[in-house]
């Protein structure tokens, strides 16, 4: 749930940056809102840990405030920021994608800007995972056992942070901010289901977040509906689906 | 200021029913999510929250236009089927409850959007608004919305006064409840009900986001202010009233501004204050408590060792020697620093009298320095007699408990171990 937070909260820290740079495309948007990102685990932490408020209920507030800063600051913006609209921010605009063109040589069209991002993004991340990925593991799993082994987890835990942050920032232009939620917590929940080892998990997510998305832009595209809206509900009804078939398999197995 | 007063004496109805719309939609939120909180739920509502809008928009599909008991009955249903959901996945995989809601939220959401994409491509006319339930439109609160509310808000209020005990007890101990024959599930099923009424209701004033900031933060808040459920509900309610009225006074002041927004910030600036100055559970009480005994021990830790700076030259019957403090760290390594402004305080509390650089012990002092050295005698002659730690370790343990000894383990210890006065032997 942590993702929600994150992918609310990064709402003002892209209204500021937007401010000091006025371009929506600029990397300061990008640093800010996974600046915001990371602040909003924070100040979770804090809530939880020093004001001793429960867990659920302080990632509750934290991304609630941050969430109303942002609509404030883009309310008292006034006209000057037409690009940065609340729709946008809630639903990502997947299909006017197009409209941020990367051309080089004054008119060869290669690809959306947001594909470049996303792609570096990926990199980022992917990279970041494999060089780390005995620590995430470590932390991931026993963290208290990472602890007694001298690693530092507040480092881990704060490098996780930012790169959830670094992919809500990224997605939730194209995606919007509660559905960037969705990519985060579905596949990997419903590989969970079905895989026990961590490696295997991570690709079986993987998968079936690439499978939503194909599946998904044909349905909406079908329906004429909305592309994001319709690969998380690919999504989820496939989780569903695994969550039915595994409990069936279960009982299958209790009565053999 | 006048903007004020025309602001609180409503001349303008539109206001009135803003006014009165928020204060409902506030208390019924604040009551149930009390509940939420306390069934360490909170996040639930932000679930339901977000599922609402497919049912929202079925409602819409149903009608054919924005009528709102249409719109209301499907958000009902799609809101009580979202927690239905969040339970039945935990119940039934490994997923956690956290990663169940995110589940949940994000599907239903992501069907509202898919929903409301379609209702826009078709074309129907009627359809201008639905947008609202996204981010809350408070200003657009009318006369026959305002009667739904407080309709909302009096039975959220009936159904608690009557089942006041009952909500109580599954809200604490849900199996205590089961054990004295409460029928938890349909508690649990009316409080769930109850629930999606409360966000059900907000929805179209304060948006999606911003309704489970009404659930989550007046009863977190209220939670730093006291232990008991009757009083924590008024307090929610009391905060969360105060900011629904301070942020619907901001944006009737400042045009344009939204007011959700500012209910929100209103009430988070208030969990904010609540949590550094609450009397009980605020961090600075806690820090002026944890302060406190920090003192009392370096105090009584000084007394101790003018004591002992006593017996060691064998006068221990009138303890007025003059000393500095520099004589005292030969005795116990203290922090210098702490030790001059403990030596201070000391002297405020008249336990301590000074003279040129010298400082002396005053008669009340001198009973106090006895009283510690005996407390922590007494305790470690206790270990020694009658447990079975060794010598070598008697003293750490008196050494902590000299300072928490109430006068009647005192008293008890005496006649336990038949010592008067300040037992000789030291470990």
């Amino acid at each position: 749930m942590v993702g929600d937070a994150i992918s609310h909260a990064v709402l003002p820290g892209i209204v500021v940056a937007y401010f000091f740079s006025g371009d929506k495309t600029s990397g300061l948007l990008l640093f800010g809102a996974t600046l915001t990102g990371v602040i909003a685990s924070a100040i979770i932490d804090f809530l939880s840990r020093k004001a001793k408020i429960q867990g659920d209920a302080s990632i509750g507030i934290t991304y609630t405030l941050l969430f109303a800063l942002g609509m404030i600051m883009i309310a008292s913006g006034g006209g000057n920021n037409v690009d940065l609209d609340m729709n946008c921010v809630l639903y990502g605009d997947i299909a006017t994608i197009n409209l941020d063109k990367v051309i080089v040589d004054g008119n060869l069209y290669i690809g959306p800007y947001a594909f470049y991002v996303e792609l570096v993004a990926f990199f980022i991340i992917l990279i970041v995972l494999l060089v780390g990925f005995k620590g995430f593991k470590l932390i991931s799993f026993n963290e208290d056992f990472a602890k007694s082994l001298g690693i530092n987890t507040g480092i881990w835990h704060y490098l996780m942070m930012g790169l959830v942050a670094l992919t809500t920032v990224v997605g939730f232009e194209v995606v919007g901010a509660v559905l960037v939620v969705g990519f985060l917590i579905i596949p990997p929940a419903t590989a969970q289901l079905i895989v026990n080892q961590l490696k295997n998990m991570l690709i079986v997510a993987v998968a079936f977040g690439v499978g939503a998305v194909i599946i998904g832009f044909y349905v909406a595209s079908w329906f004429n509906v909305s592309y994001t809206g319709g690969m998380i509900l690919v999504a989820g009804i496939n989780f569903f689906i695994v969550l039915f078939l595994s409990n069936f398999s279960k009982k299958l197995k209790l009565k053999a | 200021m006048e903007t004020f007063l025309d602001f609180i004496s409503f001349k303008d109805p539109n206001v009135f029913y803003v006014v009165i719309g928020i204060f409902c939609i506030c208390s019924s939120s604040a009551l149930i999510g009390t509940f939420a909180y306390l069934r360490k739920r909170a996040l639930i509502g932000d679930a339901i929250a977000h599922a609402l809008l497919p049912g929202i928009c079925l409602g819409f599909l149903v009608a054919g236009e924005k009528n709102i008991i249409y719109l209301f009955a499907g958000a009902f249903l799609t809101g009580w089927l979202s927690t239905f959901l969040v339970d039945f996945i935990v119940n039934r995989s490994k997923v956690k409850q956290d990663a169940a809601i995110g589940i949940v939220l994000s599907s239903f959401f992501a069907l509202g959007i898919v929903l409301l994409t379609y209702i826009q491509n078709s074309g129907t006319t009627e359809q201008g608004g639905l947008n609202s339930f996204l981010f809350g439109q408070a200003a657009a609160i009318n006369k026959s919305e305002v009667s739904l509310f407080a309709g909302i808000l009096v039975i959220v209020v009936l159904i608690i006064i009557v089942f006041y005990r009952q909500f109580l007890i599954v809200s604490f101990n849900p199996d205590f409840a089961k054990s004295i024959g409460l029928k938890v599930k349909t508690i649990e099923f009316l409080l769930t009900s109850l629930t999606v009424l409360a966000i059900a209701s907000g929805i179209q004033a304060l948006g999606v986001v911003l309704m489970s900031a009404l659930i989550i933060t007046p009863a977190a808040a209220a939670r730093f202010w006291t232990n008991n459920l009757l009083k924590m509900l008024l307090i929610a309610v009391g905060f969360s009233v105060l900011s629904g009225w301070v942020g619907t006074y901001i944006s009737y002041v400042n045009f344009g501004m939204p007011t959700g927004p500012w209910v929100v910030l209103v009430l988070s600036i208030i969990t904010l204050l609540s949590f550094v100055f609450s009397v009980n559970h605020g961090i600075l009480a806690r820090f002026l408590k944890a302060r406190k005994n920090r003192r009392k021990i370096l105090h009584e830790n000084i007394l101790k060792a003018l004591y002992q700076l006593h017996e060691r030259e064998g006068n221990t019957n009138e303890l007025n020697r003059r000393f500095s403090p520099r004589e005292l760290l030969s005795i116990r390594l203290f922090d210098t620093r702490n030790l001059q402004n403990g030596i201070q305080r000391l002297k405020k509390q008249s336990l301590l009298k000074q003279e040129g650089g010298l400082y002396f012990l005053t008669s009340q002092g001198a009973k106090e320095s006895k009283r510690i050295v005996r407390l922590h005698r007494l305790w470690e002659q206790y270990l020694l007699k009658r447990t079975q730690i060794d010598a070598y370790h008697v003293h750490s343990g008196a050494e902590a408990i000299e300072h928490i000894l109430s006068p009647e383990i005192e008293k008890e210890l005496i006649r336990e171990l038949g010592i008067s006065g300040i037992p000789e032997e030291d470990f």
